[in-house]
């Protein structure tokens, strides 16, 4: 306990960011397990076991909540109010506001999960969520606000830190994407269940505004604020370019809006929204390797590094996959390119190799280089962090190999005419033809979990061993007091 | 012009730091969504030429319960129900999908994948006897199928406790279902009595049996179960609209 009372003392407020790194942890256990399981009953369809619960519909947005929500979502409370009380020099704005960000999010994401395991669901990808939880969203979100932007005003610095504005940029967008595309009516103040506000073309174009800045903004900005800080920490080096900072920070703000349509290319929304968004989406590819270049040359210079560090492979790894993943996105967004993709499994790799590659890895290797810290202490064990980094980059390659080849496939077979002109292939054909890769995918998610596992075990361990440290250090302290004291 | 702007005016300042921000991630989502809701050819007329009715209405009692489980089961995580204007597709699944189609769908369910296919057009396409076997052991219909079983569907009564309610919401959100004699007068006028006769709120209980035993989906008609009325659903989808009565670039104006 006596650990405890140093911490109510210390400068920082680490307490709530320890209990969101343990969170993102068991989040991304669950998460990614409800992710290997539904790309198995994909494989091996008898896993699905009859039982509704259980089903591959209902089961998969517990996968995308609980690992975007959950795995990254606590990430991202974690690291915020980390970096924000570090670059700002300054204690969090209110301790009791941000454990109720803890508690409250943490009750989201076990209701969500346990509602959609139940069969509410709104029917919106990424925003399954009905509309009591998304109240409570809403809640904590003011309440997260209410926290970072009072802490940044509190700062010690003149300056804001480049990742703070990239958390902001995160927090403004994801309140305003959450309060428009949740609009809806419930049945009665007693159900769960709603209609949302907008029908048809309106609300598939409000949800895919939201679904692509789910990904721009939760997904890409919040993480690049974790870059800021945590790539020039563990390298060492100030970040490369501060002129290239400003620049792609508010040209990837402005620009990501724009880009949602590109989800509906070839359906029943007007043209020009479609065009306008595939041209967005080519121009997003500058600002997103502006901040691939500026963390890969904050590196450069500490290659070496990648030899003996392996915290250093996570975050080269993490850049190198957004640098893949956010160039082929731009190529995906081609109406001619599109409309072969669209609908395939090719989606779900560049999902994949932006979530795996870019959102998991920038996670881990900043997670490795920031528990230390929190627990004071070092890392139980540098070599399992090197297993971790194997099975991960094996597993992701597992996967969006797969991927590419079963959603290629499909596009190619589905659009496949014979010499008398009729379809080539039947639709059940096609579904024939992935299914190893189905498979694949599967092993592949199954290599990423057992990485996980093993951090899981590593941070175990090394928190295991700071309360050892702490226990001493507090033996020791009380032999002298009690000595002084004889 | 002595102005020599700084970014490190935002930098040190929170408040311009959000204001400018906001600014920055609003104009996209406002240039590109805000018009839809204005332009009225964002929905195509559907009327039929004859009649002046509107071709395409609003899923009776029996049908809108069919698809609050289809949402429930997250079917859209599979199929789409969005046939894009592609050759392979118009041969593959019938005629490309007009936003006219799912102008009462709260929320649209599109999908962005199609793991199984595509589910725009699949009304009549089968019978209610495959429907059912299907959605209860899809393999003995289509041995490469990687679609769970749906057993529970066929043995579940329907609940229809909360129907009005259902309505109602969506009466709400700006499907013409009525309530009062106006209203119903109105859709008269709009879709002929046939079909206000089903989208009227005080009716929709004896509507939604009779339909089910009408209908007898799933070959029982003592029971309504959750199958009746997701069947009902699926046999509705993308029949509404009668493409032999347009030119084919009657719809091409409206993209």
């Amino acid at each position: 306990m006596a650990s405890l009372s140093i911490s109510s003392n210390e400068q920082y407020n680490f307490d709530v960011v320890r209990k969101f790194a343990i969170m993102t942890l068991v989040w991304g256990v669950v998460g990614m397990l409800a992710g290997v399981y539904i790309a198995s009953e994909l494989a091996w369809p008898f896993l699905n076991f009859d039982s509704p619960y259980i089903s591959f519909g209902r089961l998969r947005p517990v996968h995308t909540g609980g690992v975007i929500f959950g795995f990254g979502g606590s990430a991202l409370f974690a690291t915020s109010y980390y970096v924000v009380q570090r670059t700002c020099q300054t204690r969090l704005f209110s301790d009791a506001l941000a454990n109720f960000t803890f508690w409250g999010w943490q009750a989201v994401i076990v209701l969500a999960a346990t509602s959609y395991i139940l069969g509410f669901s709104q029917g919106r990808e990424y925003a399954e969520m009905e509309w009591p939880i998304d109240i409570l969203i809403e809640v904590v979100w003011i309440a997260y606000m209410i926290v970072f932007f009072g802490t940044v005003m509190r700062r010690k610095q003149p300056h804001i830190y480049v990742a703070n504005w990239f958390y902001i940029a995160f927090i403004l967008a994801t309140a305003l994407l959450h309060t428009f595309n949740n609009l809806a009516m419930p049945i009665n103040l007693f159900s769960m269940k709603s209609y949302s506000l907008f029908a048809g073309a309106q609300d598939a174009m409000t949800q895919w505004w939201y679904g692509h800045n789910a990904v721009g903004f939760f997904l890409t900005a919040a993480f690049l604020g974790m870059m800021y800080y945590f790539v020039p920490k563990q390298a060492g080096r100030p970040i490369y370019s501060y002129r290239l900072s400003i620049v792609h920070f508010w040209a990837l703000s402005f620009l990501y809006m724009w880009v949602g349509s590109h989800h509906l290319h070839w359906t029943a929304i007007p043209d020009w929204t479609s065009t306008l968004a595939a041209t967005f989406s080519i121009m997003l590819l500058l600002p997103s390797w502006g901040g691939m270049i500026n963390g890969v040359m904050t590196l450069s210079g500490a290659w070496d590094k990648l030899r003996t560090d392996p915290i250093m492979r996570f975050l080269a790894v993490a850049l190198s996959f957004y640098g893949m993943s956010t160039f082929e996105g731009p190529i995906m967004s081609l109406k001619d390119v599109n409309a072969l993709s669209h609908y395939t499994d090719w989606t779900i790799g560049h999902v994949h190799s932006g979530a795996l590659g870019w959102v998991a890895m920038i996670t881990f290797g900043s997670f490795y280089h920031m528990i230390p810290k929190l627990w004071d202490t070092k890392l139980y064990s540098q070599r399992l962090v090197y297993w971790h980094f194997w099975l991960a980059t094996i597993g992701i390659l597992l996967y969006i190999i797969a991927m590419w080849i079963s959603g290629i496939g499909q596009g190619v077979m589905w659009r496949t005419f014979d010499d008398f002109g009729n379809l080539k292939y039947s639709f059940a054909e096609t579904v024939e033809m992935v299914k190893p890769f189905y498979a694949m995918r599967a092993i592949g998610g199954m290599f990423f979990l057992s990485g996980v596992f093993i951090m899981v075990y590593n941070v175990w361990m090394t928190i295991g061993q700071a309360k050892r440290e702490a226990a001493e250090l507090d033996a020791k302290l009380a032999a002298k007091l009690a000595r002084a004291v004889a | 012009m002595n102005f020599n702007f700084k970014h490190e005016w935002i930098e040190t300042n929170v408040g311009l730091m959000l204001v400018l921000t906001m600014v920055a991630i609003s104009i996209g989502g406002l240039v590109e969504i805000a018009p839809l809701f204005l332009i009225k050819s964002t929905v195509e007329n559907t009327k039929d030429a004859k009649t002046g009715l509107e071709t395409i209405r609003p899923f009776t009692a029996l049908e809108s319960r069919g698809r609050d489980i289809y949402v429930r089961e997250g079917c859209y995580t599979c199929h789409s129900q969005m046939i894009r204007p592609l050759k392979d597709e118009a041969v593959r699944y019938g005629h490309y999908s007009l936003a006219a189609e799912s102008q009462y769908d709260h929320p649209f369910q599109w999908g962005s994948k199609r793991t199984g296919p595509d589910l725009a057009r699949v009304g009549k396409k089968y019978s209610n006897e495959w429907q059912v076997q299907h959605l209860i052991a899809p393999r003995s219909m289509v041995p490469e199928s990687v679609m769970p079983n749906y057993p529970w569907l066929l043995n579940t009564p329907l609940d229809t406790s909360d129907l009005v309610d259902r309505l109602r919401a969506q009466r709400a959100v700006g499907v013409p279902y009525s309530l009062t004699e106006l209203e119903y007068q109105n859709n008269v006028k709009r879709f002929g009595e046939g079909v206000a006769q089903q989208l009227h709120i005080p009716n929709a209980q004896q509507n939604l049996v009779k339909q089910a035993e009408e209908g007898n989906f799933d070959g029982d008609r003592g029971t309504i179960t959750e199958i009746d009325a997701l069947i009902a659903y699926l046999q509705v989808l993308g029949t509404m609209v009668d493409f032999s009565q347009y030119d084919n670039d009657h719809f091409v104006k409206f993209r």
